[in-house]
């Protein structure tokens, strides 16, 4: 069984149907029982961090995320959430990945909103897809490039387009919304 | 590199497409959730529905047939007709929409604007802007272009963008429909003058007219409807024009 995080921020509905549209058995939770003994465990998010950390912080969620031994995939600001910090009303994350998320500078059209494509694309996540593929964006805050970038965009400044740390994977782009692209991606995390 | 994105539009009256000319004389145009899956298949890299049911029964149509392209399709989509609350805009997000389309509610209570940003974020908050020149001006028109409004468009545009609108969907109504083109020096102006991306509408009749629109105006997206709908353009072939063009194509 495939969780998915339920909480405040949440695009839910869209994994949800991208990851059944696959043949795979769904659970939208935040029950820390559900979440431990699913085979794999997505996180995905849409909306502002502060409120969102402080939601999962106020029922010790980040703490059941930050335990989970499965694989975990983090989307947008799931992945953001993953980061050590946030610059989005100075939020403190979760810290699997220690990478700084900042506004993308002014002057310049922000959201970067769209179809962009990666460079440096390594590990699982992105085996057998072609090296220029677009993923869709849409996010105001990116997060540095750091060790644990595998996968890097260029949007006004190079910045980390996914991440990979142990049992922890995170993409800012959005698979469920990426058209076969996406499905190819999804289906690597969730054939892990 | 970014990508210009192509962005099919459906009206939607009663769960069906329709498409009018300079927003009159509406004709069917088929099955909303066959035309986005076959879009979608066709390469189209967003989707714009505009719900212009005039019944009591609109809001619960409208999570219906949400619900059902939600389901089928994988790319992101964008939602409009009558979103006029937080409470409206919740039950369509529910319902599987990635953005919301808000103009003659935005008009009428520009502080919703701030609300649905604040609430959903500002990259779900599209705010549609119609307007038609009208005595040497660029004049907003409200309730699907039939009411005048005393704002202009440029002014709007900045009010809406301030306000944390994500995006603007900028339809010239003059072009509706009538494929005569862009209205460029009005999309270029709009575009040059706010820091959030701009989709172009009304008026696209032929490939090159959105290459004019991509090379002259600062537009990131733009949208067709009955070009599409009727088969006078192809995705697929207007892709492949524009990427022989040079332009950053998906």
């Amino acid at each position: 069984m495939i969780a998915i995080l339920k909480y405040n921020a949440g695009n839910t509905r869209s994994v949800y149907n991208a990851v059944s549209r696959l043949g795979y058995e769904v659970s939208i939770s935040d029950d820390p029982f559900v979440l431990q003994s699913a085979e794999k465990v997505i996180f995905p998010g849409v909306g502002e961090a502060g409120s969102a950390m402080a939601y999962l912080k106020a029922r010790e969620l980040d703490l059941v995320i930050r335990e989970l031994k499965q694989p975990v995939l983090g989307i947008c600001l799931g992945m953001q959430l993953l980061c050590a910090y946030s610059e989005e009303s100075n939020t403190e994350g979760i810290g699997i990945f220690d990478s700084q998320v900042q506004r993308f500078p002014g002057g310049y059209l922000v959201p970067h909103m769209g179809w962009n494509n990666c460079a440096s694309l390594k590990g699982s996540l992105f085996e057998g897809l072609d090296l220029n593929a677009d993923f869709y964006f849409v996010h105001s805050y990116y997060a540095h490039i750091n060790a644990d970038t595998v996968a890097a965009a260029d949007y006004i400044v190079p910045f980390s387009a996914a991440l990979q740390k142990d049992n922890f994977y995170a993409v800012q782009f959005h698979p469920e919304k990426s058209a076969q692209t996406g499905n190819l991606l999804l289906q690597n995390f969730l054939t892990l | 590199m970014l990508k210009k994105r192509i962005i099919p539009c459906l009206d939607i009256n009663n769960g069906r497409t329709v498409k009018g000319v300079n927003f009159e004389n509406i004709k069917d145009a088929g099955d909303p959730v066959a035309l986005a899956k076959r879009y979608t298949e066709e390469g189209a890299d967003e989707l714009v529905f505009l719900d212009i049911t005039a019944t009591n029964e609109r809001r619960k149509t409208l999570t219906e047939w949400v619900s059902l392209v939600a389901a089928r399709i994988n790319i992101p989509f964008t939602v409009g007709g009558g979103i006029d609350s937080l409470l409206t805009a919740q039950e369509v997000i529910d319902a599987g929409a990635d953005k919301l389309s808000i103009n003659t509610s935005a008009l009428a209570r520009p502080a919703l604007v701030q609300e649905l940003a604040g609430h959903f974020g500002t990259q779900c908050v599209t705010v549609a802007i119609d307007t038609n020149y009208v005595d040497g001006k660029w004049k907003v028109f409200s309730h699907g272009g039939k009411k005048a409004t005393n704002l202009e468009a440029l002014e709007w545009a900045k009010i809406a963008a301030d306000l944390g609108a994500g995006e603007l969907l900028l339809t010239s109504m003059q072009g509706d429909g009538t494929r005569s083109g862009f209205s460029l020096d009005l999309t270029a102006r709009i575009a040059a003058a706010v820091n959030i991306p701009v989709i172009a509408s009304g008026g696209a009749g032929c490939p090159a007219d959105f290459e004019q629109v991509f090379t002259q105006t600062a537009a990131t997206g733009a949208l067709a409807a009955s070009v599409f709908h009727f088969g006078a353009i192809a995705i697929p072939e207007l892709k492949q024009y524009l990427k022989s063009k040079n332009i950053a194509i998906r």
